[in-house]
């Protein structure tokens, strides 16, 4: 494991920031940390780092304990905070090469690491430029830049396309993706097709605790209960049909099905909405009831539900 | 011992190097540097060639007694921006992620911004050339005008960055660095208002007192002890404040 941590808490204060939580990240995987604003991940990400300790609870990285050997955490990691903070003043080259020094990088060593970083983040045009003058992408990868430059094992990356335009956005998720395969890297984000675009193992956090963990697909499977279908169907005219009297219990009864949904009417259609357990597929009972029933069907579909329902369902409060 | 260990038993400061040089170039590369340097010649200059003429001894008195009020007003503004900007560009959180111990941090901004008054006043030395090609100068009070004047320049430093470590707003630095550092240059004028036991105490913790018994030449241990005791107290209390991020 390259990260585990155990029943984590963090108080500021009286105010708990984060619950108990618990989780591994593997060696080389993608973690997505995925969560509304303030449901904790940053929190828990900046324990992590070894910037403040938990309240209570245990976090081994690679082996060593954040507490008790915090220097061996602390080169182990590379850290892209929130928003991205640099030093505006200074000029890229000399940034990085004070980063490199500071974790202890010399002489050919640091020209080489430098050297490296400069080629795979794509900054070798800007590398003699002030941080100020540079675009949110450039600093963005300057940002990563640094994160990298002492070659760490894990990467924690604290939102890292925030901010940035939807190319920017491409380009550093590629640029995670690409470095993500030597690395283990740990992601938070608010936004879930980032997660979809990038990570291997998501773990969805709201209000301090996890509410999912898992990777995309077990997360998909896992929800997929809530499976859709979505129907609209026209009464012969003239007939009297009750919409929940007549046609209502006809689905209801239907086996697997969940929960009817009521949609509306308008003249003579009726508009439905069936949830349906995990993996069946109930159309064909649909279409021979509505023929029986002398029903025209003007539309069935059926979506299984996305991560974003998923998101909303865990992360909204009931 | 073998040499690796004679090596390790000094303590490493190599990182306190790295923060020291990069802090250094950055006052440099903002002309915070210059700017400090023309101010403080420009102030000294003036208010020093205006009087010593009327004075007609040649002697640095007037200089060392002008010096620490200039002190007053440029060395908050030397040290405000050190933890206060980290604090407010988020770069803190960076640094303290480094492996690397937080008394370093303090350490080498300490050094960067009291290496930089040293450097300001590197050209007065012109006019100790000056008075000394004038006239028969007395050495002692010159070198210990110029102890004096450093040691006076650490402790202010160091509460500066001490007031830069409580805030993340550069003006507020400013103002409680000023302050404190006016708390201690003004201690022992409140003497005459305190009874005899508070007095001596008083007077002891004032800044005024030490630095004028160097700069008399008067080279006294417990002057240089009670320099050194409030600049590591200060930077104590910085590293303090630094770990508050943990409480």
């Amino acid at each position: 494991m390259a990260i585990t941590v155990r029943n984590l808490t963090k108080y500021y204060d009286t105010a708990k920031a984060v619950n108990d939580i618990s989780f591994d990240v593997k060696t080389g995987e993608i973690l997505g940390f995925l969560g509304p604003n303030g449901a904790g991940k940053t929190t828990t990400m900046k324990i992590i780092t070894c910037y403040m300790p938990p309240t209570s609870g245990k976090v081994e990285v690679e082996g060593f304990d954040i507490a008790e050997h915090s220097f061996e955490v602390r080169k182990k990691i590379g850290y892209l905070p929130e928003m991205n903070p640099l030093y505006l003043d200074m000029n890229v080259m000399e940034y990085l090469n004070y980063s490199a020094r500071l974790h202890g990088l010399k002489d050919s060593l640091l020209k080489s690491r430098l050297k490296e970083m400069i080629d795979v983040c794509g900054i070798a045009p800007v590398r003699h430029k002030d941080i100020g003058e540079l675009s949110k992408g450039f600093r963005q990868r300057v940002g990563l830049a640094q994160a990298m430059i002492h070659d760490p094992e894990v990467l924690i990356l604290d939102e890292p396309t925030s901010g940035l335009d939807p190319n920017q956005i491409v380009e550093i998720r590629n640029l995670i993706r690409q470095l993500g395969r030597a690395k283990t890297v740990v992601l938070s984000t608010h936004i879930l097709s980032e997660v979809q675009a990038t990570c291997d193992h998501v773990i969805i956090i709201n209000d301090g605790a996890i509410a999912a963990d898992g990777t995309l697909e077990q997360l998909q499977q896992d929800f997929r209960g809530s499976e859709k279908i979505t129907l609209e169907l026209k009464t012969p005219s003239g007939s009297s049909v009750n919409a929940m009297t007549d046609i209502y219990p006809k689905f209801k009864e239907i086996s697997h099905v969940e929960s009817v949904e009521y949609g509306g009417q308008e003249g003579d259609t009726h508009k439905f909405s069936i949830h349906t357990i995990k993996g069946s597929d109930i159309r064909e009972e649909i279409f021979r009831r509505a023929v029986a029933e002398k029903w025209i069907l003007l539309e069935m579909s059926r979506k299984a539900t996305s991560l974003e329902e998923v998101f909303r369902k865990l992360t909204t409060a009931e | 011992m073998n040499k690796k260990n004679i090596i390790k038993a000094v303590p490493d400061l190599s990182n306190t190097g790295i923060i020291f040089r990069k802090e250094l170039s950055s006052y440099f590369n903002s002309a915070v540097a210059y700017v400090v340097i023309v101010v403080f010649l420009a102030i000294i200059g003036w208010f020093y060639v205006n009087s010593i003429f009327l004075v007609n001894i040649a002697s640095l008195r007037m200089m060392f007694e002008l010096v620490p009020l200039v002190f007053l007003f440029v060395v908050p503004a030397i040290t405000m921006r050190l933890l206060a900007e980290e604090k407010k560009a988020g770069t803190i959180e960076l640094l303290t992620t480094k492996p690397l111990h937080d008394w370093e941090i303090v350490m080498g901004k300490f050094f960067s911004a009291w290496v930089l008054i040293g450097l300001a006043l590197v050209p007065t030395l012109i006019y100790y050339i000056t008075v000394a090609f004038l006239g028969d100068i007395d050495n002692g009070p010159v070198i210990g005008g110029y102890l004096g004047l450093m040691l006076t320049a650490g402790v202010y430093v160091a509460v500066g960055l001490l007031a830069s470590s409580i805030t993340e707003n550069q003006i507020i630095a400013f103002i409680v660095g000023l302050l404190l550092m006016l708390a201690l240059f003004l201690m022992d004028k409140t003497l005459i208002f305190l009874p005899d036991f508070a007095s001596s105490i008083v007077e002891y913790i004032g800044i005024d007192y030490h630095y004028s018994s160097i700069s008399r030449g008067v080279i006294d241990s417990r002057d240089i002890i009670y320099f050194l005791s409030v600049i590591g107290f200060s930077l104590y209390l910085t590293v303090v404040s630094l770990e508050r991020r943990k409480w």
